[in-house]
């Protein structure tokens, strides 16, 4: 479709309405000779005392429109007004160059913008677009012009080469239906605020020129598919409305009460976290009203690939989860692969039944350098920086007995000893937990709950190890009804002595997020439910609508009913 | 004249909020700072400037040399060190 320009999706939605196209306002087109050091300086001076101005007023507008992390980034762009060599560079300029005010702030403004995008480290070159962000405004306030958005005067979708932070901030939040911009990545600042704001993004959009889309004119914008579609005929035009129209409701509804708690109608209060495998899920998860992630399955780090991953690898990887948290608990599972997964570099020979054989804290025995490095990774990667405090909570997987526990302990004390020893921080707090899979941790954890911080119930594999099915075979697989009353007893058991001991429990199984199960595990008394995070919104809406009180007797019933058939015809009718 | 070389141990760097409270505590001193990231082929610049402080480039794990010269240069060194040995807490 030629009305149709391809760019990356950088915020989902779907938004429908006239362009407004922004430019800014040029400045290299000044011809104008200097007046003067005296006058050129003065002119600097007042340019730079409004813009600290203007930034204080955006850094307060961006908290209440995006929140504090996001705006901070308007607080760093007031220090380069108070730095030594910028404004010494424009003073130079404008004395001993003889240059007017706004070519010798453009100057230094490029100059230290080229030494930033020289730099071969990703962050630091991103600053230059924080210089420029700066020097333009610097710029446009000593020439006493605005960029003039005094047109924007209704809903539209923005269309530009590029957008700054406060380029973005500085529209009426009720005009911008949607952003499209020909630069930019999925990860630029107008990406983020985009997000943040809740408007559907495009950038790097294919226009070739600006001055080849007219003010006014209807598009589309697919934020979900990176598209930008000018002057849509009546098919694509019903398409589009026809999503946005799904768009808007399903967020309305659930977006905005998929960022409050789960409390029950007696007010008892749940925690809903996310099983995530990276980084995406991780930030999918706090799009979904995660509170945070209940289970990290570690082993997509160690897969697919052919060596080893280093310490300083992981370190990146949580490192980056950690931060999209920002100081919400982190649950995270040791590595847990055995003869079942292809993992060509740790040479597990073929077994006959790698769910019974050498996997995850078994490996400890004949690798414990592999969960050494991980636990060192962990505790690295979560050390407490100046803006965030992370809440690392470590557990091992397919536990059987007490000398696991030790060991693993023994192992991650260890770890701590050698960082310490080498001077490097590390998460100090920290919890230490482990999964319930295994029945004979169930049967005895009243034992374990005196030696952890927590428990996590895998369902998934307590299901079949207690039924003996295997889950992967199709024949029997049917088999494996984690609704099954022995099963359900066995995590009680679990919820009750982690309780007795001051401890709490979690689920990340299947079963954690399955809204018939909610009741359930309600009354048993569970503390934290994980599970996908697109589950999030209705599950939490299942909860709110729960008396915790009425579900004890449901619970209690439930497992005193003779088969999984019962139990689900039970908890069906109620 | 003061010197130390130093390294850098907070995950970002030199970089965000730790190059801020950097700057911002070299400023304090009336004497001359410099910096050069030891690290990659840079030269000795300005540490009382964000920007300057910037396009040293200062990633995790990498070594700095501190230059005070002038009026309490000990205490800025010494200042500065504690800054980055305590990894800015």
């Amino acid at each position: 479709m030629e009305n149709q320009f391809q760019g990356i999706a950088a915020a989902p939605g779907v938004a429908v309405g006239p362009v407004w196209v922004f430019r800014h306002v040029d400045v290299q087109e000044t011809t104008r000779a200097s007046e003067g050091p005296l006058v050129e300086w003065a002119r600097v001076d007042a340019a730079i005392g409004q813009t600290r101005a203007q930034l204080i007023e955006l850094h307060a507008r961006a908290i209440a429109r995006v929140g504090a992390e996001q705006a901070a980034i308007f607080e760093a762009h007031q220090l380069f007004l108070e730095d030594e060599e910028f404004i010494g560079a424009i003073k130079n300029g404008v004395a001993n160059d003889a240059l007017p005010a706004e070519v010798a702030i453009n100057q230094a403004t490029e100059q230290y913008a080229e030494m930033l995008l020289a730099l071969d480290d990703e962050y630091f070159r991103a600053r230059a677009a924080d210089i420029r962000d700066v020097g333009g405004r610097l710029t446009r306030n000593a020439l006493g012009r605005t960029d003039d958005i005094s047109t924007l005067t209704q809903p539209s979708i923005i269309v530009a080469l590029d957008l700054t932070p406060s380029d973005t901030i500085q529209f009426e939040r009720e005009n911008v239906l949607g952003i499209c911009t020909m630069r930019g990545g999925p990860t630029s600042h107008v990406a983020i605020l985009s997000r943040g704001l809740g408007v559907p993004a495009v950038v790097s959009a294919a226009i070739s020129a600006l001055d080849g889309v007219e003010p006014g004119e209807l598009a589309v914008l697919d934020g979900d598919l990176g598209t930008l579609t000018l002057a849509p005929d009546q098919a694509q035009l019903n398409a589009a409305q026809d999503k946005r129209g799904k768009w808007l409701s399903t967020r309305a509804s659930a977006q905005v009460l998929a960022h409050q708690p789960s409390i029950t109608t007696d007010n008892h209060r749940v925690e809903t976290v996310a099983n995530i495998g990276g980084l995406k899920d991780a930030i999918q998860a706090i799009d979904n009203g995660a509170e945070g992630v209940g289970l990290f399955r570690t082993e997509f780090l160690f897969m697919d690939r052919d060596t080893m991953p280093t310490e300083d690898e992981q370190v990146k990887i949580y490192h980056d989860i950690a931060r999209v948290l920002n100081g919400r608990p982190f649950v995270v599972r040791m590595l847990d692969v055995g003869g079942d997964k292809d993992v060509p570099y740790l040479s597990i020979e073929k077994e006959d039944n790698p769910f019974l054989g050498w996997r995850a804290i078994r490996m400890v025995d004949g690798r414990e350098d592999i969960y050494l490095a991980q636990f060192r990774a962990l505790l690295r990667a979560c050390a407490d920086d100046s803006s965030i405090k992370h809440d690392l909570r470590i557990m091992l997987p397919m536990v059987c007995n007490m000398m696991e526990v030790e060991r693993g302990r023994a192992l991650l004390e260890h770890a701590k000893e050698q960082l310490r020893s080498e001077r490097v921080p590390f998460a100090e707090k920290m919890q230490f937990g482990i999964m319930v899979e295994v029945p004979s941790v169930a049967l005895l954890s009243h034992h374990f709950a005196q030696h952890v911080d927590f428990f996590s119930i895998g369902t998934n594999d307590l299901t079949q190890y207690t039924l003996a099915v295997d889950r992967g075979n199709a024949k029997v697989a049917k088999l494996a009804s984690p609704y099954n009353p022995a099963v359900l007893k066995l995590i009680a058991m679990s919820i009750e002595a982690a309780h007795a001991h001051g401890k709490w429990c979690g689920i990340c199984g299947e079963l954690g997020g399955d809204i018939l199960a909610a009741p359930l595990l309600l009354g048993m008394g569970m503390d934290e439910f994980s599970m996908s995070p697109t589950s999030i919104p209705a599950h939490k809406q299942a909860m709110r609508k729960l008396s915790r009180q009425e579900c004890v007797a449901v619970a209690q019933h439930a497992m005193s009913l003779p088969s999984t058939r019962a139990v689900t015809d039970y908890l069906s009718n109620l | 004249m003061a010197t130390a070389i130093l390294t850098v141990n907070h995950e970002a760097g030199l970089h965000a909020r730790p190059a801020a409270t950097f700057v911002k505590a070299a400023t304090s001193f009336p004497c001359a700072i410099t910096l050069r990231n030891l690290d990659r082929d840079k030269k000795a610049v300005n540490a009382k400037s964000m920007v300057m402080v910037l396009t040293q480039g200062v990633v995790k794990g990498q070594r700095i040399e501190v230059i005070a010269t002038g009026e309490r240069e000990e205490e800025a060194i010494a200042a500065l060190r504690g800054l980055i040995e305590s990894n800015f807490d």
